[in-house]
């Protein structure tokens, strides 16, 4: 399961709207329960996308993004606890791609969330969270709570 | 050496939810190899059969990217810090939606 803060969801829907009709990605910050599969996500961070040449489909999370915010996640006391990524005009369920990249990175990653959001010219329409269990994307649940440490 | 390796949450699992580890070496290398010994499997997700860095994994010493150094062959210095950081991608493009269909249960 996935606990959103409000404010990390809010700036989640701002980051895939302006990015939009590009793909946004960033990781998610808080704290992975020890022995519960239940991740607790304090802020979201954007970070750049170095797709240049098929931004309106494709995603590459910045490592040098991800090394400086995991180092600000752990000066205080956080963790990065996933990534999320918009999806321009399409559903928010894994492509091949994720699936295929995430397999690749991780084979499993029963700690580790991967949230999509559908956005379209309106406004962000849907978004769902996938853990990958063996190679295979599965849904967890989304709930959105405040975070208190 | 006294390298400290810091480890990404998902690989947490291999390191018995060490968030960093401490290991000896003179090279990148080495420093993987002495985390292998302490913390089995975890080479496997950072090179692959030839000893090489998988594509999608990148190893940062300190700040530099070390494949803009001298890959795993770069020399560390007691205090480095080595960071196993993910090339996280993927995107909306559906490509063969169908295999994904066919494996989710």
């Amino acid at each position: 399961m996935l606990i959103l803060d409000p404010e990390a969801e809010n700036a989640m829907r701002d980051h895939t709207e302006s990015g939009y009709p590009h793909e946004v990605c960033g990781l998610l910050l808080g704290r992975c329960d020890a022995g519960s599969e239940m991740r607790r996500v304090a802020e979201a961070r954007p970070a750049a996308n170095l797709n240049l040449e098929r931004a309106a489909d494709r995603y590459e999370l910045s490592p040098a993004d991800f090394l400086r915010i995991e180092r600000e996640a752990r000066s205080r006391e956080l963790e990065v606890v996933g990534v999320y990524h918009s999806h321009p005009d399409h559903p928010s369920r894994p492509s091949e791609t994720d699936r295929l990249r995430a397999e690749e990175i991780w084979q499993s990653s029963e700690s580790w969330s991967y949230l999509i959001l559908e956005v379209a010219s309106g406004g962000m329409a849907s978004r769902r969270s996938w853990v990958l269990k063996q190679g295979i994307f599965a849904e967890e649940e989304i709930q959105v709570l405040p975070f208190r440490r | 050496m006294s390298v400290t390796v810091k480890i990404p949450t998902p690989l947490r699992p291999l390191t018995r939810g060490r968030d960093s580890v401490q290991v000896a070496g003179a090279t990148a290398r080495q420093v993987l190899e002495s985390l292998e010994k302490e913390c089995a499997g975890i080479r496997a997700r950072v090179c692959d059969e030839r000893g090489e860095m998988r594509r999608f994994v990148n190893l940062f010493l300190n700040d530099e990217d070390i494949r803009h150094l001298q890959g795993l062959d770069t020399l560390v210095k007691d205090g480095d810090i080595l960071s196993i950081v993910p090339a996280i991608a993927g995107g909306a493009e559906a490509g063969s939606a169908n295999s994904l269909r066919g494996k989710q249960g």
